[in-house]
């Protein structure tokens, strides 16, 4: 397998503190790819370097073998599409017409959209399950509908990489479902490289193929969820007490948290 | 599919109903006022009726150039107001409000005292002006470009103290070149001629190089790194578009003193009738605005028995309200 995504020693400041240090990873084409680790670890700033948005105080990052620096904002974002956390919903564009505007980075100067690119928008809505949401404003929407159509929209960019930022966070567990498998679609039926920050460790467990563990900026670990989630690895990063055992449906790790309150009543 | 028009069929509709509006607004400008009456006026325009040499020279030689120049300047604040909402995401920005207009106006009044000639020296002496405003409006409102409150508080002040500057300038100035403050502070179209009007075309390459960039437009109003990520240049893409702004809004300024509140009243109402689309807006806004301003001048021009007054206190009246009545919405 070729690498599609090389990350090669990167570093990068930001508000002259060091965030991220010296990260080396090499993504696969068709990976599940989540990166955790604590609140301020570095974990959306690596992800978003990936879009080019961040000036890498060190190292390179690669796409097919060719720096991302090198390529145009337009051609980078014809092979990579950002989930972000949010979009701004201000301004009373309607689900259509938002998921439509993942077709910019393949329109020419006008950017008018073609039967094809409408084709396409539509197939992306019907796939995230928002097509009969089509002519609502963002603004109305619930949180897990609106996150859906942002996914239609970076689908509709067409790109071989999805980026994800906490894409399941404030959702309730249906709905995080829903996102999960339906990056886990992509992924097998698509064949389509999925990259997401998660503070869930069991919903990564469940889905990821491989995991990274930052923990103040720095690999900490990085490797398949057995590999990666082991309670003394995750205590060291998180500094607290974490019991994984084995999910007796899945076979997965399974992460739990431990309250001092609970241990004080089980010793009693 | 519902919920998606086609761009073209759109803005086909949109043309249909603007570009007879501004027709007919210049039509009204060019025929209405105190010499001759409107069918006599609409005659001689027409080329049929009886030849009146004195209605000729009053229509081409005053008020042609006068309608020209409150179509440009109403185009240019409209879609400048357009272009500040968008980059700054903020439905209240305005180039009067933010004090670029104030800034172009300093810079205007300061190339007259220098002495410069109309061009390039009073324009760049105006643009000047107008960046300087602009890049201090930028850094007293933070890199937090959201931000309502520090924006407008920014602008407010700016342009206070603009204007206490120009009130300086005129009233130690005894030159006769500098017609009234009036004109400066709220405006006035009464001393368009017709030759300053070929500075005008400058705002021309304004217009089409924002509207190459109305996809772009959209992009960023979803936010600054979701626009890059999906294929937007910003760095390049947002210099270009406050530049251009600028210039246009400087152009215009420098001819006819300070005219506030079109870039707020015409995009907000063209949001509410045509959507949120750019690629529809900016040829929209310009239209309107062009033919809004035309029909305030014959309002200032017309309404006093005798006289006429500034077409800023037109603008102000309408304007005005519109603000404080976002504003209010916004806060709840």
């Amino acid at each position: 397998m070729s690498d599609l995504l090389e990350i090669r020693n990167v570093s990068l400041q930001y508000d002259q503190r060091d965030v991220v240090r010296d990260v080396s990873v090499q993504i696969e084409a068709g990976e599940f790819f989540v990166i955790i680790g604590p609140n301020g670890a570095g974990k959306t700033t690596l992800l978003k370097s990936m879009t080019g948005l961040h000036r890498l105080t060190a190292g390179d990052i690669l796409l097919r073998h060719r720096s991302i620096a090198d390529y145009s904002r337009k051609e980078l974002a014809r092979s990579l599409a950002m989930v972000p956390q949010h979009i701004n919903a201000e301004f009373p564009f309607t689900v259509a017409e938002t998921v439509i505007m993942g077709r910019y980075p393949h329109l020419g100067l006008l950017a008018v959209e073609s039967k094809s690119d409408l084709q396409l928008a539509e197939q992306a809505m019907a796939f995230t399950e928002v097509l009969h949401l089509a002519d609502r404003r963002l603004g109305q929407l619930s949180g897990g509908e609106r996150q859906r159509v942002i996914i239609a929209r970076a689908i509709c960019q067409q790109s071989e990489l999805l980026l994800l930022d906490e894409p399941t966070a404030s959702l309730d567990p249906a709905h995080q479902l829903r996102i999960m498998d339906l990056m886990e679609r992509l992924r097998k039926e698509e064949q389509i490289t999925i990259i997401m920050v998660s503070h869930d460790l069991n919903l990564a467990s469940a889905y990821a193929g491989r995991l990274l563990l930052l923990n103040e900026g720095r690999v900490a670990a990085l490797g398949t969820p057995g590999e990666v989630l082991s309670s003394e690895t995750l205590e060291q990063s998180y500094g607290c007490r974490l019991h994984v055992d084995e999910h007796p449906l899945l076979g997965t790790p399974r992460v739990s948290l431990l309250p001092d309150k609970s241990m004080a009543t089980g010793s009693t | 599919m519902t919920g998606y028009r086609p761009v073209y069929i759109k803005l086909l509709m949109v043309m249909l109903v603007l570009v007879p509006v501004l027709l007919v607004s210049i039509s009204l400008g060019l025929t209405i006022g105190s010499s001759g009456d409107f069918a006599t006026a609409w005659l001689s325009l027409t080329g049929r009726g009886e030849p009146d040499a004195t209605l000729e020279v009053i229509i081409w030689q005053l008020r042609w150039p006068r309608v020209v120049l409150a179509a440009t300047v109403g185009a240019s604040l409209a879609l400048g107001g357009l272009v500040f909402q968008a980059l700054l995401r903020n439905p209240l920005a305005e180039p009067y409000i933010l004090g670029v207009s104030g800034g172009s106006a300093v810079g205007a009044i300061l190339g007259i005292l220098a002495g410069f000639g109309f061009f390039p020296g009073l324009a760049l002496s105006s643009f000047a002006g107008s960046l300087a405003v602009l890049l201090l409006v930028l850094l007293l409102s933070g890199r937090k470009t959201g931000s309502s409150d520090s924006l407008l508080l920014g602008g407010v002040m700016v342009n206070a103290f603009c204007g206490a500057i120009i009130m300086f300038l005129i009233s130690i100035s005894q030159s006769g070149q500098m017609h009234k403050i009036i004109f400066w502070l709220m405006g006035d179209l009464s001393a368009a001629g017709a030759d300053s009007l070929p500075l005008l075309l400058g705002v021309l390459p304004c217009f089409v190089l924002i509207y190459s960039l109305a996809q772009p437009l959209n992009l960023l109003l979803t936010g600054q790194d979701n626009a890059a990520a999906m294929g937007v240049n910003v760095k390049l893409v947002t210099p270009a578009l406050l530049l251009a702004t600028s210039l246009m809004v400087s152009l215009t300024v420098c001819q006819s003193g300070l005219i506030g509140f079109v870039g707020l009243t015409i995009p907000h109402i063209l949001r509410l009738t045509v959507g949120p689309d750019h690629r529809i807006l900016v040829p929209a806004s310009i239209l309107t605005g062009a033919s809004y301003l035309v029909v305030c001048d014959l309002l200032a021009r017309s309404l006093p028995a005798e006289g006429e007054m500034s077409v800023g206190i037109v603008t102000a009246l309408i304007g005005a309200p519109l603000f404080i009545a976002l504003l209010w919405r916004d806060r709840r």
